[in-house]
């Protein structure tokens, strides 16, 4: 039963990982975009 | 050698903050669905009389696998639409590369769930069962497409490249599947096979299953909007002022 | 388009014959191959009479990596790419040439590769005209794929370590399938192994297909 749950966390887990992921390399380059326009 | 895509303007409007209702609410629709699937499958369902606490697995692996061959099927149909000349925008060949990654995510869950149920049927965490093989195919056609898109090169050239990649790539997918059911039904005679429910499934099961697909569809639609959104904005970000550093960056890629 | 393909072959073959990088280099290298999976497997016979349709398709994998980077480099020297492009060939012409060329490499490659399986693992040959289909179908599958990754990776600087990540997942199938004709063949049962050869077939169709529609896109990049 330990293994099935351990199956959920790391799909859900790796999910939002990425999605967090994602999030901070928009939020870095919209950083970097908005300071290149200055 | 002309660019078939016109040349972004360096000097842009700043983007005006939209406040876009429909990322958000997708975001929340998939949590929701993905909370209501965990409780379906942990709490509402029970074990069954074959696989025990495993068939609690039949949530996530299934609809996991179709989902990397959808995040798949997206790059490659992105893939055709970027290499026909009446239909090339740039906007497909974001779409192939950040459905690609989601696949890849999506493929290595599959492989892992798909482990872990496995280890209790069969007591390895590994077997050579038809449909994980062809799944650890995918994976590594997916890792190459991936690695290609890292190599630095001018946007056409690189999309047009990766999408002739995607495409060599689609068309090996239904020859391993034949290959690979071919090649296990003459050796197996296990009559459970991962992605088949058994037929003596309840009704919560099936309820499990179906909240499954939704969920990771939902997570699937979800994270493609966002990270199209990225891929647009990295090429955005190569194309304003970094540009000359870029150039020799990609210079550096191509040998002359 | 077949005229152009038989030019384009005949070059790279003539290139071949005067550079010799197959026989002096891929060739050796399979029967090192050959050799390696004998001490792999601790020089057992029969194990290695057993696997002996396995190994060999295992080295003409590899040797068919070295066959394409091989053809591809041609090209991306002194920009012949460049004018492989202007000299007007049907670029669906230009890689069934190469491709041709590469399976005609193999197939040589192939008929040394079964002496030296022979004779080094003492594998009992039977069900030879399956052998040959089966040799005939994976070569011109593989070297169709490999012509199209080939080209593709081709004057890239990852190249080396590129290509076989992308080509080799997709030959997989052409692996599985020729090993287990071979293996049919080898075991004398003939019959079981037609269906793996139409496997092989279909693959070769497939991307050889693919190949002459899409290689014109392929050339068309800097």
């Amino acid at each position: 039963m330990s293994y099935v749950i351990a199956g959920y966390a790391i799909t859900f887990g790796s999910i939002a990982g990425y999605a967090l992921r994602v999030r901070w390399r928009t939020r870095s380059l919209q950083r970097a975009l908005r300071e290149e326009r200055g | 050698m002309t660019s078939t895509i016109a040349p972004t303007t360096v000097e842009t409007a700043p983007a005006p903050r939209r406040k876009g209702w429909i990322g958000p609410t997708l975001g929340a629709a998939a949590l929701a669905a993905s909370a209501a699937a965990a409780v379906q499958g942990l709490v509402v369902m029970g074990p069954t009389a074959n696989q025990g606490q495993y068939s609690r697995l039949l949530v996530v692996h299934p609809p996991l696998a179709t989902g990397a061959y959808l995040a798949f099927g997206v790059t490659v149909v992105a893939s055709v639409l970027f290499l026909i000349p009446r239909t090339r925008r740039p906007e497909w060949d974001q779409l192939a590369g950040a459905s690609a990654e989601i696949g890849v995510l999506f493929c290595a869950l599959t492989l892992v769930t798909g482990s872990i149920w496995g280890h209790n049927t069969w007591g390895v965490w590994w077997t050579w069962d038809a449909r994980l093989t062809a799944e650890a195919l995918l994976l590594a056609l997916y890792l190459g497409y991936l690695a290609l898109r890292r190599v630095p090169a001018e946007e056409t050239v690189r999309g047009r490249r990766c999408a002739i990649a995607a495409l060599v790539a689609a068309l090996d997918i239904p020859v391993d599947h034949f290959a690979t059911s071919w090649w296990r039904t003459l050796h197996q005679g296990s009559s459970i096979s991962l992605t088949q429910p058994d037929k003596h499934l309840d009704a919560a099961h099936g309820v499990g299953l179906l909240l499954g697909f939704i969920a990771i569809a939902l997570v699937y639609a979800w994270l493609l909007g966002h990270r199209y959104r990225l891929e647009q904005l990295e090429t955005r970000y190569e194309s304003e002022g970094l540009s000359l550093a870029l150039e020799e960056r990609r210079a550096e890629g191509v040998e002359r | 388009m077949w005229r152009d393909a038989l030019l384009v072959a005949g070059k790279d073959l003539r290139i071949e014959a005067r550079s010799r990088v197959a026989t002096n280099q891929i060739a050796p290298f399979a029967f090192l191959v050959l050799v390696l999976f004998a001490f792999a497997l601790d020089a057992d016979r029969t194990v290695l009479a057993k696997t002996s349709a396995g190994l060999f398709w295992v080295a003409v994998l590899f040797s068919s990596l070295l066959a394409v980077q091989r053809s591809a480099s041609v090209e991306s020297a002194d920009g012949a790419r460049d004018q492989l492009r202007l000299s007007g060939l049907d670029p669906a012409g230009i890689f069934l040439g190469k491709a041709a060329a590469v399976a005609a490499q193999l197939l040589v490659l192939e008929v040394l590769l079964g002496a030296g399986v022979v004779i080094l693992y003492g594998t009992h040959l039977s069900g030879i005209l399956l052998i040959v289909a089966t040799c005939v179908a994976a070569t011109m599958g593989l070297a169709a794929a490999g012509t199209l990754y080939g080209s593709l990776a081709a004057g890239l600087k990852v190249r080396e370590t590129l290509l076989p990540l992308l080509l080799l997942p997709v030959a997989a199938p052409v692996l599985l399938a020729a090993t287990k004709a071979s293996q049919a063949a080898l075991d004398g049962t003939p019959a079981a192994g037609t269906g793996w050869v139409r496997l092989l077939a279909a693959f070769a169709v497939i991307y050889l297909t693919f190949g002459v529609i899409a290689f014109g896109s392929l050339l068309e990049e800097s």
